[in-house]
């Protein structure tokens, strides 16, 4: 099981004749996710990958039932991509490009109340639900090779500590059920608790992983939720304990801003909450492990 | 990224927003001729990018075209340091020379991104002239808020209640609201992050009236969104950034200059940042951040760590990559192309994982430089600082090497 997207999820790649888009749709054609379209303004009637090609994310969907999409289109055009995925109807929308303009993710988040759509991203490695036989799916730029079919969720804001996790997960026998990237910006889609939500009503996982980082309350908010909410144990990670205040670290979402949003602030509302937080980012996995044996859930979340 | 006090009042004035009477100046010369037009007397300011100008020095009051161009003299080419500079402040290459003006209350005006709320948020206090965090922290009911529909944008009605509310007298009130208008356009049509009036002050105009004018500017921008605001990317100081930063930017690398002595050189801004407090935690202080950016070549990886390299107090580095969609042995030849151009003796600890990572280690291995590879984030943490530790004991002790 799963949540967001799995094997059988049909998909559409958005920007799919770009260098990025095309690069990363063989390593997700690859990885088994189930590609059935590529969208490029103007191109449509060709053929990309071996998919056919249309000109807008309607045709595609119509002409072959996909439900999601993965965005690969610059950020000049990655706002109106997302519009159009809403309005197509699509149910899951991965956002991978960078640096899409604030204020377009303004009117973008604005628009998409009330819609089913669900937006991932923008500025993240997308998710992966891990597969045996070749049959997962990978929404995105996460590696392919490091992920091993489980039980435990993993949200993220970041991409390179969501790599990190899933490789040290798996090096341990503990396998993911899904693994989900929300991303670095400031105003993205799904956010901790709404990932957090789906997790919790997927009977197949077992336990959860979330590893946040300095800006914004997202972490606090998830602890409050975990804390009322959740009956699954979870462990987490924060980044940004030395990072200076008043300075962007590297994601648009990654500042202290007038003081607020320090990775203390966050330890100490997940601490809180009876989460334990991990030290350092390659003992989040040990973390997990130590945590599953107290409660009982360690057999049960390592994989045959 | 920020622009200038008088670079934004100009916006302003494109904007309708009333501004005082004011001219720029490079030279003591131009601050003298331009005090003799401007007449009366004048305030002079250094234009630096950061606030507590005036605590350190940086705003003074002058009555003559004489003292004007004395006060030019004494700020240009300083280094300003204010509480946000931090202790390598920020160069003075020119001075805003405006005509002082007789101030009766200071109000506070500002747009922002509230990432929470995803709205733009508009924040008034009858409390300008000071720090608005501190107003925050001591008079949270002095402080007003107004979150904005991005479709039906700032309305008259929502200025006029917070007019009443901030305390604007009943005749200035259409002023305040046309300003706030033009502010908020501004902020849409030029893809602002922040515009900040502080203060926003009562003073009296030309004949004898009350009228509201703003004092101070500070303008932010959406770094996302420069690549459809061209007039604004081209008012980007690269003197007011610290020079490595600027350098890391134009080499595309995400950078910040740190205090500490250990550099790091990481892929991916959440490793980066967890790589930074493993060192902390092992008793070292980072140096920098970096994120070299997952599409990182080997003269990418060079570039990023010449500039660490150049970053002064540093006593080591540690390098860091999981090879997702990276390639690691181009990291990797990278910091060795570095390291031989520099003949560097500097301790240098690199965990590599990943895509291409077995070709890495084998580079490393084979190039004869003092490199140790360490398997996890946590002993090269640990091993840098051994390392470094080492490396001093050697330096203060010269007579024991004998």
């Amino acid at each position: 099981m799963s949540i967001l997207a799995d094997e059988n999820t049909k998909v559409v790649i958005q920007g799919i004749t770009g260098a990025h888009g095309l690069k990363h749709t063989r390593l997700m054609l690859d990885f088994g996710t189930k590609i059935v379209a590529g969208v490029t303004p103007g191109k449509g009637g060709g053929v990309c990958c071996g998919l056919p090609v249309f000109d807008t994310v309607r045709e595609a969907a119509g002409a072959t039932g996909a439900t999601a999409s993965v965005i690969f289109v610059p950020p000049a055009g990655a706002a109106e991509a997302i519009l159009e995925a809403a309005d197509a109807g699509l149910a899951l929308c991965v956002c991978i490009t960078e640096n899409i303009p604030v204020q377009d993710m303004l009117r973008v988040k604005h628009y998409l109340r009330g819609k089913s759509l669900r937006l991932v991203g923008p500025n993240g490695p997308g998710l992966v639900t891990a597969g045996v036989n070749g049959k997962g799916c990978k929404l995105g730029i996460m590696p392919g090779d490091i992920h091993l079919p489980g039980h435990v969720g993993v949200v993220s804001r970041s991409g390179s500590l969501t790599y990190e996790t899933i490789k040290q997960l798996s090096r341990a026998g503990i396998g993911q059920s899904s693994s989900v990237g929300i991303g670095g910006d400031p105003i993205r889609g799904l956010n901790f608790v709404d990932v957090l939500e789906a997790f919790e009503a997927d009977p197949e996982t077992y336990a959860l992983v979330l590893i946040g980082e300095i800006g914004g309350n997202g972490e606090q908010e998830a602890a409050a939720w975990l804390r009322e909410h959740s009956s699954k144990p979870a462990v987490a990670f924060i980044g940004g304990r030395t990072a200076p205040p008043g300075k962007r670290m590297g994601h648009a979402g990654a500042v202290i801003a007038g003081g607020k949003g320090t990775a203390a602030e966050k330890v100490a509302a997940l601490a809180a909450g009876g989460i334990p937080v991990a030290e350092t980012s390659d003992l989040i996995g040990a973390t997990l492990a130590g945590h599953l044996q107290k409660r009982g859930l360690y057999a049960k979340c390592l994989a045959r | 990224m920020n622009i200038h006090e008088y670079q934004a009042k100009e916006l302003f004035r494109q904007y309708g927003i009333p501004v005082p009477d004011g001219l720029t100046a490079a030279t003591p010369e131009e601050a003298e001729s331009a005090a003799l037009r401007l007449g009366g007397p004048l305030v002079v300011k250094a234009q630096v990018q950061a606030g507590g100008r005036g605590q350190a020095g940086g705003v003074k009051l002058v009555r003559t075209p004489p003292e004007a161009g004395n006060a030019a003299a004494a700020l240009l080419g300083r280094v300003l340091r204010t509480r946000q500079t931090g202790a390598a402040g920020k160069p003075v290459h020119q001075v805003l020379l405006e005509k002082a003006l007789d101030i009766s209350h200071e109000y506070y005006l500002s747009l922002s991104i509230d990432s929470a709320a995803e709205q733009v948020a508009l924040v008034a206090s009858g409390e300008g002239g000071m720090d608005i965090e501190e107003v925050a922290a001591g008079r949270p009911e002095r402080i007003c808020r107004v979150n904005i529909d991005p479709f039906i944008g700032l309305r008259a009605y929502q200025l006029l209640e917070l007019a009443g509310a901030i305390g604007i007298p009943p005749s200035l009130k259409r002023q305040f609201t046309s300003i706030g208008l033009a502010l908020y356009r501004l902020f849409t049509e030029k893809d602002c992050a922040m515009l900040e009036i502080n203060p926003l002050a009562l003073v009296e105009n030309g004949e004898g009236k009350p009228a509201l004018v703003a004092l101070d500017a500070k303008a932010g921008f959406d770094a996302g969104a420069l690549f459809r605001q061209p007039d604004i990317a081209a008012l980007r100081d690269r003197a007011q950034e610290p020079p490595l930063e600027a350098r890391a930017f134009d080499a595309g690398l995400n950078y910040v200059s740190l205090k500490g002595n250990i550099g790091c050189l990481v892929i991916g801004a959440g490793l980066a940042m967890a790589t930074m407090d493993a060192i902390k935690l092992f008793g070292g202080e980072p140096g920098n951040f970096l994120d070299c950016g997952s599409n990182s070549k080997t003269e990418d990886s060079r570039e990023a760590f010449e500039i660490i390299l150049a970053e002064p107090g540093i006593e080591g580095i540690l390098v860091n990559v999981f090879g997702g969609i990276t390639q690691t042995d181009l990291v990797a030849a990278g910091v060795i192309e570095a390291l031989r151009r520099h003949r560097e003796q500097l301790p240098v600890v690199v965990r590599l994982e990943g895509t291409g990572s077995a070709e890495a280690n084998r580079l490393l291995l084979d190039s004869g430089l003092n490199v140790q590879l360490a398997g996890s984030l946590t002993e090269g943490a640990e091993m840098i600082m051994k390392l470094v530790a080492s490396q001093k004991g050697r330096k203060s002790r010269p007579g024991a090497m004998l």
